[in-house]
């Protein structure tokens, strides 16, 4: 398919402004660009086919289902866009009298206190723009802290083994040493490898609850306490809120600082590169260190304030301030019993998928799960030469999006299935079909499924060629 | 079956050592590059840093997954090889050509399996 420079006409376009009225103006020589801006030129009607065809190759979960492990890929409701389109959302200027913008001010105060509610913090903030942003602006709320106590022996943050590839990444950019300890035969933390790994050099703990394994780890209080006693901070990731929101909440397994990922637990679709947001949340300690512009309710109405000691700021203005809108939304439709509600399906439907498909496929840790799953294929590749791979891309030819594959990285050929609350159980009995022909068509036939999918407009993109020679821009003939 | 060639020494963790002109050459087995898939990054320390037997030196990046390398002597490395940087897939085209870095000053070595030795390890594995 032909990029949109490529489809470009010189000339081509759609006259649909009037001519201006208030006469031209050309800015001084030194601010001209020098080269050409290459927009590209088209008719409305080919831009409308151009991205239409581009949807048509795509999977979205409003397609069919979506079981992609750790991302929540949830249907988001309609009316959480409707208010997120509101013109008084939407028509207005990041510098515009507060008084002018009241509502959207309160939007953000009602959705901090909510969450706050939610993951047991005392401040949240909406500033960061996505999850490892989130993860990003949390881990300089611990650095900050240890530096204000002048304690600057702290270094390390620890990261189990099966943590988000996120984790260690947004402690190394946050000026941290990474620290790995392995998880139990249990697929939790292993409490004897994190005694010998704090110190007085632990500057904290990167957790995700549930893991990405899908388990809840039990001894999660004396993780927090392990990490407490030693003078480290303990931080939560909420990439699996899913599972637990209105049950059980990070502020009280002991956790000091959180992010949510908006987008994946509370209605934005994502996958497609944003906008998300990653608002970050605290315990009252740590909130004088919060990133600028933060709302606070005042007797003359909703202001911006600066942290005492704020760490300054971490994006422009207040966040993808949208994605807050439909947060909101999608809380107060829910309501506390609904949010509790989803979260229990989200975690029936994930443990009624992995019983139904031990059927045939062997589970990495058999064990109740939360909102996923992870299944190991090393006994039927070794057995058939079938790899998660060829499985993920036989699916693709029944109307299914692969689940996350080859991850945790501590499981060998893994699939991992997060069905989300979203799916009935008519959905999730027909994928279960579809995966357990798919392990027999492994046995029996296991040259098509190296080949497949057979029926997809992209079937096996060259990842290698992708990751050794990326072309990341188009080049112009002049 | 995989190549394990007779004159090299060998990791658990799936590294190839020899010694060679007073130098520890350190590289991935046929087994690694094998299980890892297509190589696409490869991250080496800089000459002068400080290796420790059993310990991380190195990560490898494949279509599939990040994978950490370890050393199997301890010592200080003495030459890196740029061209794997830049070109990976010679990692995957000859694993026992495409040495990763060469160690001087060794003081002491990991567990070393011999070829035979390490088959098994494999096996097991496979």
């Amino acid at each position: 398919m032909k990029l949109l420079f490529e489809e470009s006409k010189k000339g081509r376009g759609n006259a649909f402004l009037p001519a201006a009225d208030t006469g031209s103006y050309v800015p001084d020589e030194k601010y001209l660009r020098k080269s050409a801006l290459h927009l590209p030129e088209m008719a409305e009607v080919d831009i409308d086919r151009h991205y239409t065809q581009l949807a048509k190759q795509t999977h979205g979960v409003n397609d069919g289902f979506y079981p992609l492990g750790s991302c929540t890929m949830k249907y988001n409701p309609r009316i959480d866009e409707e208010t997120a389109s509101l013109p008084g959302f939407t028509q207005i200027h990041p510098l515009q009298p507060l008084s002018s913008v009241q509502g959207c001010m309160e939007v953000l105060y009602r959705s901090e206190k909510l969450l706050c509610e939610i993951t047991g913090m005392d401040a949240m903030m909406f500033a960061p723009a996505a999850g490892a942003h989130g993860e990003y602006t949390g881990l300089l709320l611990i650095r900050k802290y240890h530096q204000e106590r002048k304690d600057f022996e702290r270094v390390n943050i620890i990261v189990p083994d099966s943590a988000h590839g996120t984790n260690p990444a947004s402690a190394v950019m946050a000026g941290f040493k990474v620290v790995n300890i392995p998880s139990n035969d249990k697929g939790g933390v292993d409490l004897d490898a994190l005694r010998n790994a704090v110190g007085k050099d632990t500057a904290g703990l990167m957790l995700t609850n549930p893991n990405t394994l899908g388990l809840f780890d039990p001894n999660i209080l004396e993780i927090t306490k392990i990490v407490h006693e030693a003078g480290g901070l303990c931080y939560y990731d909420g990439a699996n809120l899913n599972a637990i929101m209105g049950r059980v909440r990070p502020g009280d397994m002991g956790f000091d600082c959180v992010h949510l990922n908006l987008h994946k637990t509370f209605a934005t679709p994502h996958g497609g590169g944003g906008p998300g947001s990653g608002p970050v949340g605290c315990k009252a300690f740590l909130q004088r260190y919060l990133p600028c512009h933060k709302v606070e309710k005042k007797e003359e109405g909703y202001v911006f304030t600066d942290p005492e000691m704020s760490m300054g700021q971490v994006r422009s203005y207040y966040g993808n301030f949208l994605v807050v809108v439909k947060a909101l939304t999608y809380i107060l439709t829910l309501g506390k019993e609904g949010i509790r509600e989803a979260s229990g399906k989200a975690v029936l439907n994930a443990n009624y998928m992995m019983h139904r498909l031990k059927e045939k496929y062997e589970v990495a840790y058999d064990q109740t799960c939360m909102h996923e799953f992870v299944l190991s294929l090393e006994g039927l590749k070794k057995q058939t030469g079938v790899s998660a791979m060829d499985i993920a891309k036989g699916s693709l030819d029944f109307g299914i999006h692969p689940p996350t594959m080859y991850f945790p990285l501590i499981v060998h050929e893994a699939l991992m299935f997060e069905p989300t609350e979203t799916e009935s159980k008519e959905v999730i009995d027909e994928a279960v079909k579809i995966y357990l022909d798919l392990y027999d068509k492994a046995l029996s036939d296991p040259e098509y499924l190296h080949s497949a999918p057979h029926h997809c407009p992209i079937g096996r993109p060259d990842e290698t060629k992708a990751a050794r020679e990326p072309v990341l821009k188009y080049e112009f003939n002049d | 079956m995989f190549k394990n060639p007779e004159e090299l020494k060998y990791t658990k963790t799936h590294e190839w050592v020899k010694e060679e002109d007073g130098l520890w050459v350190v590289g991935l087995t046929d087994y690694a590059q094998d299980a890892l898939g297509d190589i696409v990054f490869v991250n080496l320390p800089e000459v002068g840093d400080e290796v420790k037997a059993g310990e991380v030196f190195s990560d490898v990046e494949s279509v599939k997954a990040v994978s950490d390398v370890y050393s199997p002597v301890s010592g200080v490395v003495a030459e890196v090889n740029e061209a794997i940087v830049d070109d990976p897939s010679l990692v995957n085209g000859d694993c026992y050509g495409a040495w990763m870095i060469k160690v001087k000053d060794v003081s002491g070595t990991d567990d070393l399996l011999d070829a035979k030795a390490y088959e098994e390890v494999c096996a097991q594995e496979a």
